[in-house]
């Protein structure tokens, strides 16, 4: 009797399952092999990872879905991990590489042993691996798409890069001026690196402000805009349109300019639940979905409309977070094809 | 018989196996999978580009040096090889030829004019990782096909990692432990004075060990890039420290001349099943370099308590 009515319990839940299309990976594995953990990007990133994850297994989507994450931030450290994963016999696995290259013969034995393997952020080459990447020189590109449109007779650009040297650094700085290529009524009158950080944004800006006519508006990475407005602030100039870049600070400073005198702006980042993203993608490709082996993560872009919701939504000290469904895995897949 | 067994030269010599057992022993029984064919490549074969930096770090020890430049120049072996070896293999070769000449030549400025070697050999780690910046500015490269091969190979019954290892742990043993020459260089590490009054260039001896060690890291940094098939100017930064460690966990010590070529192999091996063996226990990574630590803690503990236990017998 008991039996019996847990058979038709099993067949009861199979059912609605099939209808989530995940009752073939029921009994797969997944793995996260991480190489660092050691800011809040990251560890927003890890806690996405184990809300999402956690629930999947608890629906019965997948078995399991562990994280690991190297105990030093090297990629030959990272190789044997994913062998180590290889050996554990997991389906697939999920990777954010220390290295593009130096992880791609772990990968590659990976991939031979029949282990999907998905990377996201930090990519890697080797071709049998499946790669969700960032289109940092889009997120360079829009900022001046928003200006184009709010500020449409042209204005004077300050840009506030990253830390120098750093690949990422590079390609927004790479999509902001082709951006200004396409908006001709721009002009960078000046640039500063804030190192993606606020206090040296703000030394940095202050720096630079005595030597420079009218400022209209900022053009950022990420985590130099709240430094920005504390320079322009104490130097008692006029605040500019600044882009932000999704902080917690940020986003409180633009919500107290907003209240106080309707200031406008737009703020632009990767949201650190991209790990959730590729997590889904590496579930679609267990499940025997034809996914391209390249796709582009979506950026977390918060506008005037929607910045409480976000601001409510992001821990003090944080950064705007997204957790993807599998709904968005299927609409990533489909724009990739 | 008993008392040889428990005899503390016995006992000291037999630790770096002792432990190797004591750490794969879990391992197969937690992963059943590790046991195969399969199973045991892919758990060593990250071992062999460690064992031959081990290698060469021995040598730097064995001569009463140090040497913490060994992971850079690692990586700039590996940074060569993934691209001048690759697009134009004379250059390549020259190029490899030449950071040995230069290792040699260190070992000669060390000795003449007194220089303590972990001052050369950090300020060198800076020049080694600078040249690996330069050739390899972004990471990749491509590692050449016979490199490729060697590394991937399969070997029949035995998994190639293991031979490898055992090949380097012998040659390395009959070279410096069996052959007389072997003697004097150990002997120049743990006394020099006496070996130069016997009439033997310490000069000489210093520049061999050196020229040694570089040979060995070129040889790591190969079979690193064989492995990984392409490079990154920080691909083997850890390698200076895992070096010392292995060479430690296999019976060497500090103060030179007394080293053990097949202990430090299996220090080696020991130190990456450690790791193995953490992450199969699912120790979250924040107490993983804590229980790496202690695994080392505790051998070398052993090791101080044999020792102590033979003096006073």
């Amino acid at each position: 009797m008991l039996k019996k009515s847990l058979i038709s319990v099993a067949a009861v839940s199979a059912i609605f399952m099939a209808g989530a299309a995940s009752a073939d990976t029921a009994d797969k594995r997944i793995a996260l092999s991480n190489n660092y953990a050691g800011n809040s990007w990251r560890q927003a990133m890890l806690k996405s990872w184990d809300k999402v994850t956690g629930k999947a297994v608890a629906d019965g989507i997948v078995k399991e879905a562990p994280a690991f994450t190297t105990a030093e931030n090297q990629a030959t450290e990272q190789a044997a991990q994913i062998q180590n994963l290889i050996l554990q016999g997991y389906d697939a696995i999920v990777l954010n590489a220390a290295s593009p290259t130096a992880l791609n013969g772990a990968v590659k034995e990976a991939c031979s042993a029949g282990v999907t393997v998905v990377s996201f952020d930090g990519v890697v080459t080797e071709p049998c691996a499946w790669r969700i990447a960032v289109d940092f020189a889009k997120m360079g590109e829009v900022q001046l798409d928003y200006l184009a449109k709010r500020m449409a007779g042209g204005a004077n650009l300050l840009e506030i890069r990253g830390l120098a040297g750093v690949f990422v650094d590079d390609e927004i700085h790479k999509g902001i001026v082709a951006g200004v290529a396409k908006y001709p009524q721009f002009k960078i009158v000046g640039s500063v690196h804030g190192d993606w950080a606020q206090t040296v944004a703000q030394k940095n800006v202050a720096g630079i402000l005595p030597s420079l006519p009218k400022v209209d508006a900022v053009v950022t990475q990420g985590g130099d805009g709240y430094g920005a407005a504390q320079a322009f602030k104490a130097a008692n100039r006029p605040t500019p349109l600044i882009v932000m870049g999704n902080r917690h600070d940020e986003l409180t400073w633009w919500k107290q300019q907003k209240d106080a005198n309707k200031y406008e702006t737009m703020s632009v980042s990767i949201a650190p639940g991209v790990s959730t993203l590729a997590f889904w993608v590496a579930q679609q490709i267990l499940d025997g979905k034809p996914v391209p082996k390249d796709m582009i993560v979506p950026f977390l872009r918060i506008d005037q409309e929607n910045l409480e919701q976000n601001l409510a939504n992001t821990e003090p000290g944080g950064v705007a977070n997204v957790e993807y469904l599998q709904a968005d895995a299927l609409k990533v897949i489909a724009s990739a094809k | 018989m008993l008392a040889t067994l428990t005899s503390r030269r016995f006992l000291r010599s037999a630790l770096p196996a002792i432990s190797l057992v004591m750490i794969l022993l879990p391992i197969f029984y937690m992963q059943p999978r590790t046991m195969s064919y399969f199973g045991l490549n892919l758990l060593l074969n990250l071992a062999i580009p460690i064992a031959l930096a081990t290698m060469a770090q021995m040598f730097v020890l064995t001569v009463n040096d140090l040497d913490l430049s060994i992971g850079s120049y690692v990586s700039l072996v590996a940074c060569i090889g993934a691209t001048w070896l690759q697009q134009t293999p004379l250059l390549g070769v020259a190029a490899l030829l030449a950071c040995i000449v230069v290792y040699g030549l260190l070992g000669a400025l060390v000795h003449v004019r007194n220089l303590p070697s972990i001052v050369v050999t950090l300020g060198m780690s800076f020049v080694w990782l600078g040249l690996a910046v330069l050739l390899l500015p972004t990471p990749g490269g491509q590692a050449p096909g016979w490199i490729r091969t060697v590394m991937t190979l399969k070997t029949p019954m035995v998994p190639f990692p293991i031979l490898a290892a055992l090949l380097i742990g012998v040659l390395v043993h009959f070279g410096l432990m069996r052959s007389s020459y072997g003697a004097v260089l150990r002997g120049a590490g743990g006394n020099p004075r006496a070996v130069a009054r016997a009439g033997w260039s310490v000069l000489r001896t210093k520049v061999t060990m050196y020229v040694m060690a570089g040979i060995f890291g070129m040889l790591s940094g190969l079979s690193l890039v064989g492995l990984t098939t392409s490079a990154d100017a920080n691909i083997a930064l850890r390698y200076t420290l895992l070096s010392i460690a292995g060479v430690i966990l296999g019976g060497g010590e500090f103060v030179g001349g007394r080293v053990s070529p097949i202990g430090a192999v299996l220090g080696t091996v020991t130190l990456v099943l450690a790791g193995s063996f953490l992450s199969f226990m699912r120790i979250s990574p924040d107490w993983q370099i804590g229980a790496q630590g202690a695994i080392l803690i505790v051998v070398l503990a052993l090791r101080a308590l044999i020792n102590r236990r033979g003096s006073t017998a």
